[in-house]
């Protein structure tokens, strides 16, 4: 075996470097924001160069390589951890460091007034760092692991702003939502750990994602007939679907966008919600055919699911929360239908365009003084042009416009799911799908960018009034021009700050250009991830039935374009208090969507009321039930000892009282007889003497 | 009759006496008094059956007689002194109203 | 060496006694006994030799009472030599934190010195009569430092937790006196070795054949378990708790949950699960059952807690229950099977992190708490805060990662023995520890709701001016909170230390 070249044998150091950062950050002083922001973008920055050397390391020596360590021990056995570098890990690495890097740098922009500034680099930071840890290891439990450290971080994030109620809420959902998830990754762990006997990956043919163990899995058989490999595939599914906000748990996406926007594009666009997808990834040899089939199918149905809400949706962070559930479902059919390639390659053109596109819109609230309501915006294509050019970028490729990136990502996951054996189903979701995708994207553009300003009413919510109440007496940090909870006058609304603006730019570039790396011609980027030999071949277009698929994706996102035009962009929407189009035609279903359906609503009387009471019932069961043996128990023993203490109070003492007092008594009718008169004593003993010599006299007589 | 019936009749007489004046004089003097009589009946008694008895050659009887009169004596002395004692402490020497030695 | 580690407590508490006139001076010389207690006790740990089975250090005078079987036997194993260190570890840290709290005068300190005697002495003992000493030696201090400076219902609850404890401790002298007309010894390791030849069992058959046609072993079992349930205790047997840790001062109730519940566990390890694995394996499925509830129902009942000692007493509860369902799974017979022994094996050394790991968080948790307290004047229900990351962002921030540590984040101390007992459990026993999850996932609500209820929201005027951790609290809490860092990422620390004693136990060589 050839000796592991340095750059592998140092690989940890890449999320090494930001968690120590965050770790001197987080004992910095508040004052001290140069020297944490300095930290944090340094080491993302050296984070990012380790990580291109290790992409060419990984472009050179394609094989995997790996470095094993044991960690803790039980008995004869040890736990082993591990990292590894193989093409799947190594695009991650360059596109979780390139990504962050840039919103690290964006968001000394954006969060350059905030209180806590030290603090949110220092949290990003570590966030980074386990993200990285996630995409190295080489472990299911290192990667658990990390994976936690990623939904701490996500759920402190999510609560940055911890004095809004909202904000606090929303931290909480997310965390516990996805711990849901998590437990069943540990049962999945844990199985996979008993069945196979290790952890790692990939451990010199002794890993459980190498033949031998994947084999043995196969073999057994679980409750319902089910391979074990299939049981074990769907519980890791499971947390997957909680952190990458898969159709049923997928509520705490949305909520999540109560962090600061910088956030939700590194958290809830480019990386930890990939995580889910990336596991999927990591963990494929496992999947069986039944799993993938659940994968698929729990994808093909968020993704359709989440895009039918966005439509009704008017916070423009939800809009595009939304549509990262809506894409993440497609990553997941992707996987499920595809293959590790197809999923990865959206994964990535996807981290890009949508981070762009949480980007933009954290520059579109910026420069609108905090105003997150499309209702409330319009024409503002006129005040941030680099904002508008760099947002249209990303959505189009969002769109899957013909080019752009997203369209070469999703047409292939749509080509897959046209040719999956099982069931067109899932297909026709993706489809559906793709069409809602182009309208409510449109219908965001529309809204935010083009017509008139709008001068915010009364359209905005009591909840958000509460929200810039908080915001107007604590100092809110996050605004350079202007006070929140003023009207947001047209003359108000501005560009962004270059160092904003920087990482827009860039992104939006390889919004449009991503793509390119792997069309059907020239798949460099499936080829890599899959070590298959690259070759330029046009002809792939016309064989497999792909240039009609293609076309007719094409047809789909124009007619989704069309439509948007149509609704919204025909006439320029005029006041913000007009009611949406939409819910002029349909009312009731346009109700029923911008209130997510009522998802939540339904976890809140079902498993969060079901929860309250088993709370309340164990909480009653304690204080009456068994707190009430017990005290039945002492009451019981009480109770004796009353019966015990009345038996001797009254039995035993009564009758031993009684006796003295007749003792006494008899005492003191004696000493009556005793009354100190000298001379009657004389005369009892005369009488005595008497009586004496009359009975002696007597005894003598009859003697 | 005989002179011991005549001695004995004459003691007894003397014990009566001297026991009607213990038990109903309130004077503890005289109380006293009429111990004594009682006790010297006594000795009366001694000195007849010595005299009448047996064997009036040991002399016996006057010796215990003698015995007698002199713890008689000392007795006298104590009871006198016990009663100035009591006398002082209680202003008065009637034995009806000395009870405090009541039970 | 552990006679002289056992008395020195002692006399410590003596000299606070006599020459702590003042309140410096008896902080000040307990302070010094509690010190020395940890530096003795790491000695032991650096001095101990993991591979080596069996126990260590021991001494053993046969002069006591040998006619009656009781001999003064001392020595620890791996497990000895871990609950020494966290018992040592955790009275400096409750001294430290009485340190500034003027309530708790000379006698306090003289009976904290006291109540780790007890300890120390029932870790070693290896004869059931010296050990039983300690064991109740201990609760007497126990007992009078939540009887003195509790709370307002200080007297219910102190009474409660002695009585209660009283009944366990009876049953269990009981169950040892019948195994001692049996046996006619009372050492621990005797009785295992006798144990694990099955002699144990022929005795008891034998000698005290009181039910017609049965072995009183069952009876016996279940009574000693029921001293060891009282005390650590196992669902329900536990209602003593919520209101003993309640109204036992902070101070106290860190030692409380953080080394005398522990007492518990470690009778599970030294005497239940050696003296009795038939019994344990006859009965595994009501155990497992037992364990499940105990994890599963406190942490539900946490969440509906008012008060913020209740809360964290409901959840030390349910982090015992991983410590007992890794012991009821590791009693299992596995046969032959390499690959089982070593699913008992990991839930053997998960319990004996998850001791260690929960006796550290558990009574920083309550230090913080304590902490507040001073700060509110007594005031510590879970709606009466709010905003306080914003008041007092240090006492917050830390305070939180021991709530973290608490939940079993990994890279802090909880999560390496909790993944190591179900990594235990789950192969033994797949539905108990399927439903045993749930308990995480409580875990992780109840312990939320408090940040976002106490930490997190508007700021309660009421609480504006309160001063966040001075310098000296700080460093004071700063060991604590690196240990619980260095844990979790090296738990080698202490796997590496018991790995010998847990081969020992999958031997079936018990001791």
């Amino acid at each position: 075996m050839s000796p592991t070249p340095w750059i592998v044998r140092v690989l940890w150091l890449i999320p090494a470097l930001p968690m120590l950062a965050a770790g001197f950050s987080a004992l910095m002083p508040k004052s001290q924001r140069r020297a944490s922001a300095t930290l944090a973008i340094g080491s993302m920055s050296v984070s990012l160069v380790l990580a291109l050397i290790a992409f060419a390391e990984a472009l050179s020596h394609p094989a995997r390589q790996v470095v094993n360590f044991p960690w803790m021990q039980f008995g004869t056995q040890w736990v082993s951890l591990g990292w590894l570098l193989d093409p799947l890990a190594a695009v991650m690495l360059v596109m979780v460091t390139f990504v962050g890097l840039l919103i690290f740098i964006y968001s000394l922009g954006y969060m350059a007034h905030d209180d806590n500034f030290t603090r949110f680099f220092c949290f990003l930071s570590l966030f980074a760092g386990a993200m990285l840890g996630v995409v190295i290891a080489n472990s299911l439990l290192l990667l658990f692991m990390c994976w936690e450290v990623v939904g701490l971080t996500s759920y402190l994030l999510i609560g940055f702003w911890f004095h809004r109620p909202a904000a606090a809420a929303a931290a909480k959902k997310a965390f516990v939502t996805t711990r849901v998830g998590d437990l069943g990754l540990l049962l999945g762990m844990v199985w996979l750990y008993a069945q196979s006997g290790t952890l790692l990956f990939y451990d010199h043919s002794a890993g459980c994602l190498e033949p031998g163990a994947i084999g043995g899995l196969g073999a057994h058989l679980t409750v319902g007939g089910m391979a074990v490999s299939t049981a074990i595939g769907l519980l890791i599914f499971c947390g997957a679907v909680g952190k990458s906000g898969q159709v049923p748990l997928h509520v705490w996406l949305p909520d999540a966008m109560e962090g600061p926007t910088p956030v939700s594009a590194l958290i809830h666009a480019a990386t930890m919600v990939a995580a889910g997808v990336y596991l999927m990834a990591r963990v494929y040899p496992l999947m069986t055919g039944g799993a993938l089939a659940v994968v698929a199918w729990v994808g093909a149905i968020t993704a359709l699911f989440a895009a039918c809400i966005a439509v009704a949706q008017n916070d423009i962070k939800r809009i595009l929360a939304y549509s990262t559930v809506s894409q993440l479902g497609y990553m997941m059919l992707g996987l499920g239908v595809g293959g590790v390639a197809v999923g990865m390659f959206h994964l990535i053109t996807h981290a890009f365009f949508k981070s762009l596109l949480f980007l933009g819109a954290g520059s579109v609230i910026h420069g609108c003084t905090e105003e997150q309501d499309i209702r409330n915006m319009g024409g503002l294509r006129k005040y941030m042009p680099i904002t508008f050019l760099t947002y249209a970028s990303g959505m189009l490729a969002l769109c899957g416009f013909p080019l752009f990136a997203g369209f070469w990502s999703k047409d292939e996951i749509l080509h897959s799911a046209h040719g999956w054996g099982l069931s067109r189903g899932p297909f026709y979701l993706g489809a559906i799908g793709a069409l809602l995708t182009a309208f409510y994207m449109t219908r965001q553009v529309y809204y935010v960018f083009f017509g008139e300003r709008r001068v915010p009413a009364a359209t905005v919510t009591p909840s958000e009034v509460a929200a810039h109440a908080v915001n107007a007496e604590e100092i809110e940090p996050v605004v350079a021009a202007g006070r929140p909870g003023e009207v947001c006058e047209p003359a108000h609304a501005h560009e962004s700050p270059g160092v904003m603006t920087g990482p827009l730019v860039i992104l939006g570039i390889f919004a449009a250009l991503l793509g390119f790396v792997g069309t059907p011609a020239w798949p460099w980027f499936q080829s890599f991830l899959e070590g298959q030999p690259l070759t330029w071949d046009p002809a792939r277009f016309t064989t497999e039935g792909l240039l009609p698929l293609m076309v007719v994706s094409s047809l789909i996102v124009f007619a989704g374009l069309g439509l948007g035009w149509w609704f919204y962009g025909r006439k320029p929407i005029e006041r913000a208090t007009d009611p949406d189009v939409l819910e002029r035609i349909a009312p009731g279903v346009f109700r029923a969507l911008a209130n997510r359906l009522y998802v939540d609503e339904f976890y809140e009387w079902t498993v969060i009321a079901l929860t309250r009471f088993a709370s309340a019932f164990a909480d009653w069961l304690d204080r009456w039930i068994l707190g009430g043996a017990v005290h039945l128990v002492a009451w019981c023993v009480l109770g004796l000892s009353w019966i015990d203490a009345g038996v001797d109070k009254y039995a035993v003492n009564g009758g031993f009282d009684a006796a003295c007092r007749d003792v006494a008594g008899s005492g003191r009718l004696l000493s009556r007889f005793q009354n100190g008169r000298v001379q009657n004593y004389l005369r009892v003993i005369g009488a005595a003497l008497v009586v004496l010599a009359v009975v002696l006299l007597l005894w003598e007589r009859r003697g | 009759m005989t002179p011991l019936a005549g001695c004995l009749l004459v003691s007894a007489l003397l014990f009566s006496v001297g026991l009607a004046g213990a038990l109903t004089r309130r004077s503890a003097i005289l109380v006293l008094a009429g111990i004594e009589l009682m006790l010297n009946a006594a000795n009366l008694n001694f000195i007849a059956f010595w005299r009448f008895g047996p064997h009036p050659e040991a002399l016996t009887g006057v010796i215990f007689v003698i015995f007698s009169i002199a713890v008689a004596a000392a007795e006298a002395a104590v009871g006198l002194a016990l009663i100035l004692a009591i006398y002082r402490h209680a202003h008065t020497s009637d034995v009806s109203e000395i009870t405090e030695m009541q039970g | 060496m552990i006679t002289l580690l056992t008395l020195l407590p002692i006399l410590g508490g003596l000299l606070v006694l006599i020459f702590g006139r003042t309140r410096e001076m008896a902080r000040l010389i307990s302070a010094l006994f509690g010190f020395t207690g940890l530096i003795l006790s790491l000695l032991f740990w650096y001095a101990f030799s993991p591979n080596l089975p069996g126990m260590q250090f021991t001494e053993w005078y046969y002069g006591w009472a040998p006619k009656l079987g009781i001999e003064y036997h001392v020595g620890v194993d791996g497990l000895g030599v871990l609950m020494l260190v966290l018992s040592a570890l955790l009275v400096v840290m409750s001294l430290a934190a009485s340190w500034r709290n003027e309530n708790l005068g000379r006698v306090y300190f003289a009976l904290i010195l006291f109540l780790e005697a007890g300890l120390f002495g029932t870790f070693t003992a290896l004869n059931f009569v010296h050990w039983f000493l300690y064991w109740e030696l201990s609760l007497i201090p126990a007992f009078f430092l939540v009887r003195l400076w509790g709370g307002p219902l200080r007297a219910r609850a102190a009474n409660q937790f002695f009585l209660y404890t009283m009944v366990g401790s009876v049953a269990l002298l009981l169950a040892f006196l019948g195994i001692f007309l049996a046996t006619n010894t009372f050492d621990f390791v005797e009785l295992t070795r006798m144990a694990h030849s099955g002699r144990l069992q022929l005795e008891l058959a034998n000698n005290l054949p009181w039910l017609r046609g049965g072995t009183v072993a069952p009876l016996l079992f279940w009574a000693a378990f029921l001293g060891f349930a009282v005390k650590t205790p196992v669902v329900p047997f536990h209602t003593w708790l919520p209101a003993t840790y309640a109204e036992a001062p902070s101070e106290t109730t860190m030692l409380l949950t953080g080394a005398m519940s522990k007492m518990g566990v470690y009778g599970f390890l030294r005497i239940l699960l050696p003296i009795f694995p038939q019994e344990m394996q006859h009965f595994m499925k009501p155990l497992l059952w037992l364990a499940v509830a105990t994890i599963v129902l406190p942490a539900f009942a946490a969440w509906a807690q008012k008060d913020l000692k209740r809360t964290f007493a409901y959840s030390s509860i349910n982090h015992l229950g991983y410590c007992v369902l890794g012991v009821c799974v590791a009693a299992q017979l596995t046969g032959d099977s390499p690959h089982l022994a070593a699913e008992r094996a990991a839930a053997l050394t998960g319990v004996l992190l998850q001791i260690f790991s929960h006796g550290l968080t558990a009574a920083t948790l309550f230090w913080f708490i304590a902490l507040l307290e001073r700060r509110t004047g007594g005031i510590r229900g879970v709606e009466e805060f709010g905003g306080l990351r914003r008041v007092v962002p240090v006492f917050c921030g830390l305070m939180g990662i021991a709530i973290f540590a608490s939940l079993g984040l990994p890279g802090l101390n909880g999560f390496p023995g909790e993944f190591l007992i179900f990594k235990g459990s789950f192969p033994l026993a797949a539905v108990a520890s399927s439903v045993s999850v749930l308990g995480l996932l409580l875990t992780a609500i109840f312990l939320l709701t408090v940040i976002q209820k106490v930490f997190s929201g508007p700021v309660n005027p009421q609480w504006e001016a309160m001063p966040d951790l001075t310098t000296t609290e700080r460093v004071a809490l700063f060991p604590a909170i690196a240990l619980m860092f260095v844990l979790g990422f090296y738990p080698q620390l202490i796997t590496g230390m018991v790995h010998g004693t847990v081969m020992q136990w999958i031997a079936g060589g018990g001791l």
